[in-house]
């Protein structure tokens, strides 16, 4: 009994020696790019800034692989282990902020000041995420290719129509210079699909779900605008247009660099070894989405930081997010890995997205154009439902029945799970 | 008996602990416990409680009905036609989706046939998890004669004394140490539509005669693609244990029908094949439980598609608990699947069970 009062008293003494000598309080910060070398270094410094800057908070990370990083933590968060502050995909926030396994960001209003829309994650009327930044798609083309076919040149404020677009694919078909027109990365299967092509549906009028409410994708997915865009999605294959969904996913890499593909669908990610690896780079314009009745949009949100709900430190989470929400560290992720910085001042900083950069069209792509996937927990399964769909069309199903069946399954998953809470 | 077992064989049932508590852990226990939640609308990740459902589940899964569509006609009461002859009949969706029929709701088309002038036309609540039952039967279908057939032949060949023929052994038994993902991807390449090294070949073979397949992309070849990659990958697995039980034949009996005269064929029918009784019954076992469970070359190379003409039921499995997170659905599906492949086996067990 002596012996083990003894080692208590030896434990809590240890532990309050320790507790003094860093008086930090620890927050572990779980995070996606794991395998990237640069990414993890430009994290690293952040971090160690921060720990360096003030006394109350110790940030460590972990990273994961991208691919399993979301089953990680649906798993940690069954088991009961989530870290203080995790990193969550824009889209697939609503769906962690609704099962409860993120809580609201209490950061401060001037923090986010000046921020592109897309970067602040806002669930329930809070907000729970904010990205350091975006990411936007082009049409990737080469001015040289637009002169020799007399296409004219689109622009922000005057995007090709749906009749100029098809017309472009027209002719670059009838030159017979390439394999294919069109090449829109359906060998990229998974998350790539709704983020690319369903700005296309809204072009043209539809939507995944109805955004008023989410109860529903009635009407949304398969009424006559999404008749009118499943028609034309399976005119592009049909036709001849495009390479279908067992395209190589080599050429998806490297098909427009050379000359395969005539367009290109591509996000600003590959933009910079695109134009590193083409024969003339000042040749390689990236032009903005078609519209097709009803505005030109892209997708937007990437990866952002949120507070888990087993956090007991909100606080310091939203002092480390503030903290790497400083400009000079949006230009370095910039600088490092090529994703648009969330800020104009942090996008005057770098190398590619500054006025007269050779990327700044997508800063600009992003700012006007840019449109949230829906902002549902259930968007996580319409996703899915919505990528089978697109391929089945694209392999000559019906486009009706097929539609159908998409909204059947979207608005049956909607019921199995009460609304989502909206 | 029984107290046999348990009186005098104290060390045996220590050694089989080990095993015993992981079989029962990782096995039956989720076996049961699938088994309650495809009662139940569990999800992967939400916040509301979970409800039992009975057996809604399995129907959601199951629910079959026969439509008759009578041909469109004209004011005339002609039937119509539309240009190549064919006769128009009214789309299922105006039968599906409308208020006049509630007990259709939320079902799909999975396949027709035509009786006279009407249509007869088969829906299903879930066309996907039907088109994977199928095409998994089909599967199991191909996949049994020819990974044991072939097998079989690869055995015979290497049970052989020839100088180097480990390394023929070593090179067929190779694709079995393989990550079956790495081969996937590496069949991927070689199915390519494009480049692809099958095409190649093949042109090559044909003095360019033959026109590039798009062996994964088209509905016709995606199936078989996968059985025949597949029936490649695990041929020699099963080759090793044909060799095993080819070495428990006895010498002397192959002598005996070298004295009486036997040709090869008689040999093989009369002294081999009685011989490798046993060793094939567990081959055509494994080999059906095996291919019930065809997952990765699916998820690599074609994600079920096109058309869903490479959808599995594990596949479908999978693809609903974790990526559409619906756990309930998911588990009802491996219920099925394990109440197919348990009755599968008892026939077979049946069937080729000792007569004497």
């Amino acid at each position: 009994m002596q012996r083990t009062k003894l080692t208590l008293g030896a434990l809590v003494a240890s532990t309050a020696l320790a507790g003094m000598a860093s008086a930090q309080t620890e927050l572990t910060l779980w995070y996606h790019g794991a395998g990237n070398e640069v990414e993890s270094n430009i994290l690293g410094g952040i971090i160690e800034d921060f720990n360096g800057a003030q006394e109350d908070w110790q940030v460590t990370v972990e990273s994961f692989p991208q691919e399993s990083y979301n089953d990680s933590v649906v798993a940690s968060a069954l088991a009961g282990n989530l870290p203080c502050i995790l990193d969550v995909d824009g889209p697939v926030m609503p769906n962690w902020a609704w099962a409860g396994y993120l809580q609201p960001l209490p950061i401060s209003q001037e923090a986010i000041d000046g921020h592109l829309d897309a970067t602040i994650g806002r669930w329930d009327g809070e907000i729970y995420s904010v990205g350091l930044w975006d990411a936007a798609v082009a049409l990737y083309a080469r001015q040289s290719t637009l002169d020799e076919l007399g296409l004219r040149t689109p622009s922000l404020e005057e995007p090709w129509t749906k009749e100029e677009f098809m017309g472009a694919l027209e002719a670059a078909k009838a030159s017979g210079n390439y394999d294919f027109a069109l090449d829109l990365g359906t060998a990229w299967t998974g998350e790539w699909y709704p983020y690319a092509f369903s700005p296309f549906l809204q072009s043209f009028g539809g939507d995944i779900v109805d955004r008023d409410g989410y109860q529903t994708a009635e009407g949304a997915l398969n009424g006559e605008a999404a008749m009118e865009f499943g028609a034309w999605w399976q005119s592009l294959f049909a036709e001849g247009y495009a390479p279908g969904t067992s395209q190589d996913p080599a050429d998806r890499d490297s098909g427009f660099i050379e000359g395969k593909y005539a367009f290109s669908w591509n996000g600003n990610w590959a933009a910079a070894n695109t134009l590193a690896s083409v024969e003339n780079a000042d040749d390689v314009v990236f032009l903005p989405a078609p519209d097709f009745g009803n505005g030109s949009t892209i997708g937007a949100a990437s990866w952002q930081f949120g507070v888990s709900s087993a956090c007991e430190h909100p606080e310091g989470a939203a002092a480390f997010v503030e903290h790497a929400l400083q400009d000079e560290y949006l230009a370095a992720f910039s600088d490092g890995i090529g994703l648009i910085p969330a800020t104009k001042e942090a996008a005057q900083m770098t190398e590619s997205y500054a006025e007269g950069g050779p990327l700044a069209v997508f800063f600009d792509l992003s700012a006007e154009q840019a449109l949230v996937r829906p902002v549902s927990p259930g968007y996580v399964v319409a996703a899915k439902v919505f990528e089978k769909a697109l391929s089945d069309i694209a392999n000559g199903a019906d486009v009706a029945d097929t539609l159908d069946a998409a909204v059947d399954e979207i608005d049956d998953d909607i019921e199995a799970n009460q609304g989502y809470g909206h | 008996m029984s107290s046999k077992l348990t009186r005098s064989n104290r060390a045996g049932w220590l050694f089989a602990l080990p095993g015993f508590s992981l079989l029962f852990l990782f096995i039956i226990v989720p076996f049961f416990f699938a088994f309650w939640l495809s009662l139940t609308n569990q999800r992967l990740v939400s916040p509301n409680p979970t409800e039992f459902v009975g057996l809604k589940n399995y129907a959601d899964l199951l629910s079959v009905s026969v439509l008759t569509l009578e041909p469109e006609r004209d004011e005339a009461g002609e039937i119509r036609r539309d240009d190549d002859g064919a006769i128009a009949y009214p789309r299922v969706r105006s039968i599906t989706r409308s208020d006049e029929f509630p007990q259709y709701r939320g079902m799909r088309e999975w396949f027709r046939w035509h009786w006279g002038d009407k249509a007869k036309v088969v829906i299903a609540s879930d066309v996907v998890f039907m088109k994977a039952l199928v095409n998994t039967l089909t599967f199991a279908l191909f996949i049994v004669p020819l990974q044991g057939g072939g097998a079989l032949l690869l055995a015979l060949l290497i049970n052989q004394k020839l100088r180097g023929i480990n390394a023929f052994r070593t090179i067929y038994f190779m694709p079995v140490v393989i990550s079956i993902v790495v081969i996937s991807l590496l069949w991927r390449f070689i199915y390519s539509g494009n480049e692809g090294l099958l095409n190649n070949i093949l042109e090559a073979l044909t003095f360019g005669a033959f026109t590039p397949v798009d062996w994964l992309g088209s509905t016709d070849t995606a199936l078989g693609s996968i059985i025949a990659m597949s029936a490649w990958q695990a041929v020699g697995f099963h080759m090793v244990i044909w060799l095993a039980g080819l070495q428990t034949i006895s010498p002397t009996l192959y002598e005996a029908a070298a004295i009486e005269g036997a040709s090869k064929w008689q040999t093989f029918r009369y002294v081999t094949w009685p011989g490798l009784r046993n060793t094939a019954v567990l081959v055509l076992i494994v080999i059906t439980m095996q291919s019930f469970a065809v997952f990765a070359q699916i998820d690599v190379m074609t994600n079920g598609g096109p058309l869903d003409s490479t959808q599995t039921l594990v596949f479908q499995t999978v693809e609903r608990g974790y990526g559409k997170q619906d756990i309930s659905g998911g588990a009802t599906i491996s219920v099925i699947l394990f109440l197919m492949v348990l009755m599968i086996s008892a026939v077979q067990a049946f069937l080729t069970r000792e007569r004497n």
